[in-house]
């Protein structure tokens, strides 16, 4: 199936944050115009006057007693970082 | 005759322990050598622990003769699909992603298991992150189904189902998004149940859709899965989502609630694409609920036709903000190829995350994003109210809904991996389920010619789980689907 119009893979690429192929890009494409293709009859809908559900059953104003909790201690919050130095995270130079 | 050790239920294994017949340690060495025999050709485990669940289990057998016994689960070998924190054991999702992970803490339902006394001993294989059907989007390779190693124990928790189905766990914990716990366990010929949105804690399970995940339990029998439902079950504030509601003694309810109930035959899932054999089997099903002098009613659910395409809107709108948190930079997998930070980001998930990922992670920011959020994601959770008023009208006329788990039975390994679509479509008995937050169940109704498992789903109300196990239980009582055992 034709990539339809409105599925801009590159861009959507983009706003995704992956690193896309050329071989993924026409591969992906394909594949989601057909599930695009097939999402489309939900366009048939009447959804006039109809409130969107977020959740099955929604709960508001969950509230908790505003006091300090204690947290991950250093050691198990950077048990899994890729790179670390001295308690801190070690990130590639974002400012020249 | 009894089973062997590694097939009894977790009613049987709890009463020898508790009469001494049995020990906790030797129970679980049982399970580990039985896991060892199976698992080079069933591949339901992406890690074991042998040195932590012979602690555990020797703890138990401690507990038990200081006579402060935790209940029916202590002592019993349970395994937790690979999305549930173990504190320091690792969490991986089935994703390059996470492939070096080690939890920092608990997942809450591993906190009451373990108080429960039951022996973690292994995370079990499943989809990446949980997204799929057949467990071949894990990137540690799929699991096989013990029923037929040529075939898949569908999925996303496969791993859960074929470890249980294989005698590699007493009982063991799915995670279902769209059908993910009932799917396997129709597949793979066990009890699996889906509970009300909110009952248990998603606290420490690795999100997929927010709105729609729930943690459940696969067992043996009906029995097994009141125990495992009510040791997890209850309101916890680490999850905003979570209810405040009392939770009964659903083991013992199964003794005291009784049919006749209304039951509704939904028309909508008994159309196209329903295998015949599985047809005929939930009909059977059927006459049988009818001859105990429960009324059976057919419904409809007009709504049921989009299902699919809601459910794929909204899981995954929910999945690429859930997913987000993957940027290669506080843990998970990080590229070494990167120039700059965008770099970073974009090449450690191209690395890290598989392709129904991706694809999912795509779909979802396309239909959040500008110009598109209203004629999707808006609509999607517009009909999302329509699909849940279908049920909520049903529910008017009957108690409880019964249909087919799956279209069809477990399907070759490799025969859909090639069509998202096609692999889309198995869930679609189940997802309707999952949009409208009900609980729901599949049970062993019966085989096909060739020995496949097929699986009856009932479909409850909101938080009358123990009507629905009662239900199950009396369609249990009465066949014995569940004391056949795969051959392997």
């Amino acid at each position: 199936m034709s990539q339809p119009a409105e599925l801009n893979i590159d861009r959507v690429a983009e706003l995704s944050r992956l690193a896309l192929t050329p071989e993924e890009k026409t591969r992906f494409a394909a594949q989601l115009g057909s599930i695009l293709g097939h999402i489309e009859q939900l366009a048939k809908v009447d959804v006039s006057g109809i409130e969107p559900t977020a959740h099955a059953f929604p709960l508001n104003n969950v509230w908790a007693a505003d006091v300090a909790q204690p947290g991950l201690a250093v050691s198990a919050a950077l048990l899994n970082a890729p790179a670390q130095r001295d308690h801190m995270i070690v990130v590639p130079k974002v400012v020249d | 005759m009894s089973a062997p050790l590694h097939f009894q239920t977790i009613a049987e294994l709890s009463a020898k322990l508790a009469a001494g017949q049995l020990s906790a340690v030797e129970l679980t060495q049982a399970i580990i050598a039985r896991t060892k025999a199976i698992e080079p050709r069933v591949h339901a485990f992406n890690s074991f622990d042998e040195p932590a669940a012979l602690a555990l289990a020797a703890a138990s057998d401690t507990r038990r003769s200081a006579g402060q016994s935790s209940g029916a689960l202590d002592g019993i070998p349970v395994g937790l699909k690979d999305v549930i924190a173990v504190a320091g054991q690792p969490l991986t999702a089935s994703s390059k992603m996470l492939a070096n992970f080690v939890s920092p803490y608990d997942a809450t339902v591993t906190q009451k298991l373990q108080r429960a006394g039951a022996v973690l001993h292994g995370r079990l294989n499943c989809d990446e992150f949980a997204m799929g059907s057949s467990t071949e989007n894990s990137a540690f390779g799929p699991s096989s189904n013990p029923w037929d190693l040529t075939r898949t124990p569908g999925g996303s928790s496969g791993g859960s189902a074929a470890a249980l189905a294989a005698g590699a766990a007493v009982a063991t914990l799915g995670s279902d998004t769209g059908g993910s716990i009932r799917q396997p366990a129709a597949l793979c010929g066990l009890v699996g149940l889906k509970p009300t949105y909110g009952l248990i804690s998603r606290y420490g399970l690795i999100a997929y859709a927010s709105s729609l995940d729930q943690i459940g339990p696969f067992a043996r029998t009906v029995e097994d899965a009141a125990i495992m439902l009510g040791a997890i079950a209850g309101h916890d504030p680490r999850d905003s989502t979570s209810f405040k509601t009392a939770i009964p003694d659903y083991r013992a309810e199964l003794k005291t609630r009784r049919s006749p109930w209304k039951l509704g035959v939904p028309k909508e899932y008994f159309g196209a694409g329903l295998d015949p054999e599985v047809g005929a089997a939930v009909e059977k099903a059927i006459a049988f609920y009818r001859s105990q002098g429960c009324e059976i009613r057919e419904i409809s659910l007009p709504h049921t036709q989009y299902c699919l395409d809601t459910y794929y809107i909204i899981a995954t709108a929910e999945a690429s903000s859930n997913l987000a948190r993957y940027d290669g930079i506080r843990y998970g997998h990080r590229t070494s190829a990167a120039k700059d930070l965008l770099d970073v980001y974009q090449k450690s998930r191209a690395e890290g995350f598989g392709d129904e990922v991706k694809r999912r992670i795509i779909l979802g920011t396309y239909v959040l994003s500008s110009g598109y959020y209203d004629a999707y994601y808006l609509r999607a959770q517009k009909v999302r109210t329509l699909i849940r008023q279908d049920f909520l009208n049903a529910y008017r006329e009957v108690d409880a809904l019964i249909t087919p788990t799956s279209p069809i039975p477990a399907f070759k390994l490799g025969e859909k991996s090639a069509d998202p679509l096609a692999m889309y479509l198995c869930d679609i008995y189940t997802i309707g389920v999952n949009l409208a937050g009900l609980p729901a169940l599949s049970l062993p109704c019966g085989f096909t010619q060739s020995g496949l498992p097929i699986g009856l789903q009932l479909i409850g109300q909101p938080f009358r789980e123990a009507d629905l196990l009662a239900t199950a239980h009396s369609y249990e009582q009465a066949h014995g689907w569940n004391t056949q055992f795969p051959s392997l």
